[in-house]
């Protein structure tokens, strides 16, 4: 067991770092009081293969494994939560979405155009009224002539303002309950298709979350992903890599969180010490370095299982749940230690805290992550 | 056009540097290692070569097994292909030792244009590049702020205390490259992916028929004092600016 980085991997996360620094972090605090969306950060992203991280190179993709991926999402998680997810998204649901469910003909016609950006993408499957139950979701997809039609709202979609395509699970079957779900690659510019306003959230301000609803939207035979009725094994299982995807995002918030605080409890004095040198302030750091170091070890161990294949319902599940609670006290810790600076604007914390709460409730609550890991341990 | 570019890994500057307990060495086990800076603008500058005019890129490294990574990045970035020399003998050399052992290694190639960083950000030595100009019998230039390549030669603009010189020189040539020569491009993704499959070509100093010996000594090293507090003046303008000019003059010497 090889707790070490390999090479390639450390080439990855230096190149990830070295982006993130140079074109990410000087402007995160500004998108996130302007709410501006990363559009220029994102053309350079495509340029250097990160919308197609771990899309095989047959398709135009990087061709990256996933602990790769991985490893760029706490990278960049670390200098804009907001950057991570809109990237997260992309790569991890919509391209993930096809690459495990996709035939053949599909793959060839989407993944070249996700992999080099020409297309972004977005996952609705969240209604305003299915979050953790998304099993009763409602939007209706109505066989007609050609292919189906659908009808019906979807909510909190990431990318959703600006996405170009997205993977949307509608109900093809009203009475079979989640085995009346199916899934469709569909054009988020259709005839039907209507993007909302922007939610007013707490933090990932530069990231678009909006409700998307659907009028008579036709979607081709060609672009139902996987098998009709089938749909909701295939949310399930594109959930699980999210799940490791945001915990990464959760890991680099946190990390972020405790780098602020060294340095600032390094130079900040009070009582003619530097307040690094107080119990408090030590217990502080040491608990959040301890629980980051923990956090990282469940997901790169859960992201090499996923890269190799192996089912990691369980640990995926776990990576989420820690990270993000984790992330939640280091946020927490960070502001304590910044004090009334930690509160205003001007102090990166501030931001830290407010992006910090949703990856406790996104791709699956820590409530469900609970239930999850409790359901693994029953079956094993 | 047949580019070689010379590189070198250093630690990163923003590394904390410790000694060995004998004042020999910098201790460089946990420190974090990067492509020296300055060479960076000279492996973009021969990418952009090659994307402009064609022909192939070659990275060159003395040093290490550490030093791979290095001579990944570059690779990464867009060079085509390595030679890198791996001896355990060389592990001593001063700068013109170095430079001594990379021209053995360019002269068994014939290069167009050989470049590299104008220092490396670890001894600041400044001497890498025009040594092996000399070896070579090559024309060289130093500090380049911008390179052209047309009709066989280079043409380098270089700042020297408050002027701007061109110089027009006749390839093949060595230049050394300077801060503002070009932003030197991230590696991309596919970029990492394809250099652990681009050519690496590991020579020995039994390979280049050479055992040289370190012709300047290093006796010792030590850290620089910590710095000093600041002073803050105090009292009416007029005399915190008599009081700065008197501390200057007399304290500092710096007027």
């Amino acid at each position: 067991m090889n707790f070490q980085l390999s090479e390639q991997h450390r080439l990855v996360r230096d190149m990830a770092r070295d982006f993130a620094a140079g074109e990410i972090a000087p402007h995160a605090e500004e998108m996130d009081r302007t709410h501006a969306f990363p559009t220029e950060i994102l053309e350079k992203a495509k340029g250097l293969g990160l919308l197609g991280i771990v899309v095989p190179e047959e398709y135009g993709g990087a061709g990256m494994d996933f602990l790769s991926y991985i490893i760029i999402l706490e990278e960049i998680g670390r200098v804009c939560a907001s950057t991570c997810v809109i990237l997260s998204v992309h790569n991890t649901l919509f391209i993930g979405g096809l690459l495990k469910f996709g035939s053949e003909e599909q793959k060839r016609a989407w993944l070249p155009r996700a992999a080099s950006g020409e297309i972004l993408g977005a996952y609705l499957l969240t209604e305003p009224g299915a979050g953790s139950d998304a099993g009763s979701l409602k939007l209706r997809a109505k066989k007609v002539e050609g292919g189906w039609r659908l009808t019906g709202s979807k909510s909190f979609i990431t990318n959703g303002g600006v996405a170009s395509h997205g993977i949307v699970y509608g109900r093809t079957d009203p009475e079979a309950g989640t085995r009346g779900i199916s899934a469709f690659l569909f054009d988020m510019d259709a005839e039907g298709v209507t993007r909302g306003a922007e939610e007013k959230k707490m933090g990932l301000n530069a990231s678009s979350t909006v409700q998307v609803t659907f009028e008579d939207v036709f979607v081709p035979e060609e672009n139902l992903l996987g098998e009709e009725n089938r749909g909701f094994p295939v949310a399930m299982e594109i959930l699980n890599a999210g799940r490791i995807g945001i915990a990464a995002q959760a890991l680099g918030i946190a990390q972020a969180a405790l780098d602020e605080s060294v340095a600032y409890s390094g130079q900040r004095e009070q009582f003619g010490t530097t307040i690094n040198r107080f119990q408090s302030i030590q217990w502080f750091l040491s608990e959040m370095a301890t629980e980051i170091e923990a956090a990282r070890l469940l997901i790169y161990r859960a992201a090499v299982a996923y890269g190799e294949g192996r089912r990691v319902i369980k640990e995926a599940a776990m990576a989420k749940l820690f990270a993000s609670a984790a992330c939640m006290r280091a946020v927490d810790k960070a502001v304590q230690i910044h004090g009334g600076y930690g509160y205003t604007r001007d102090y990166k914390v501030e931001r830290l805290f407010r992006d910090a709460k949703v990856t406790e409730i996104y791709e699956g609550t820590s409530e469900v992550q609970r239930i999850v890991i409790a359901r693994a341990l029953a079956a094993s | 056009m047949k580019i070689a570019v010379l590189v070198k890994q250093v630690a990163d500057t923003a590394a904390k540097i410790e000694l060995q307990p004998d004042g020999s060495a910098v201790k460089l086990d946990d420190v974090q290692k990067v492509l020296n800076p300055y060479d960076e603008f000279a492996v973009e500058a021969a990418i952009q070569l090659k994307e402009k005019d064609g022909g192939e890129v070659t990275v060159v490294n003395v040093g290490p097994d550490s030093a791979d990574e290095a001579v990944k990045t570059a690779l990464a970035m867009g060079c085509d292909r390595a030679v890198v020399l791996r001896d355990g003998e060389a592990q001593g050399l001063d700068p013109a030792g170095t430079a001594a052992v990379l021209a053995a290694m360019l002269a068994r190639e014939e290069f167009d244009l050989v470049l590299c960083g104008k220092q490396a950000v670890d001894d600041d030595a400044h001497l890498v590049g025009p040594a092996v100009a000399e070896r070579l019998d090559l024309p060289v230039a130093t500090f380049a702020t911008s390179l052209e390549v047309a009709d066989g030669k280079a043409v380098v603009g270089r700042d020297a205390d408050g002027i701007r010189e061109t110089l027009a020189v006749p390839l093949p040539a060595v230049l050394t490259c300077q801060k503002g020569l070009n932003e030197p491009r991230y590696p991309s993704l596919p970029g990492i992916m394809q250099a652990a499959r681009k050519p690496k070509d590991v020579v020995t100093l039994a390979d280049l028929g050479m055992n040289p010996e370190p012709r300047v000594a290093r006796q010792g090293m030590t850290l620089p004092p910590p710095r000093a507090e600041g002073k803050v003046l105090s009292g009416e303008i007029p005399d915190q600016v008599k009081e700065l000019v008197q501390l200057l003059r007399n304290e500092a010497r710096a007027v």
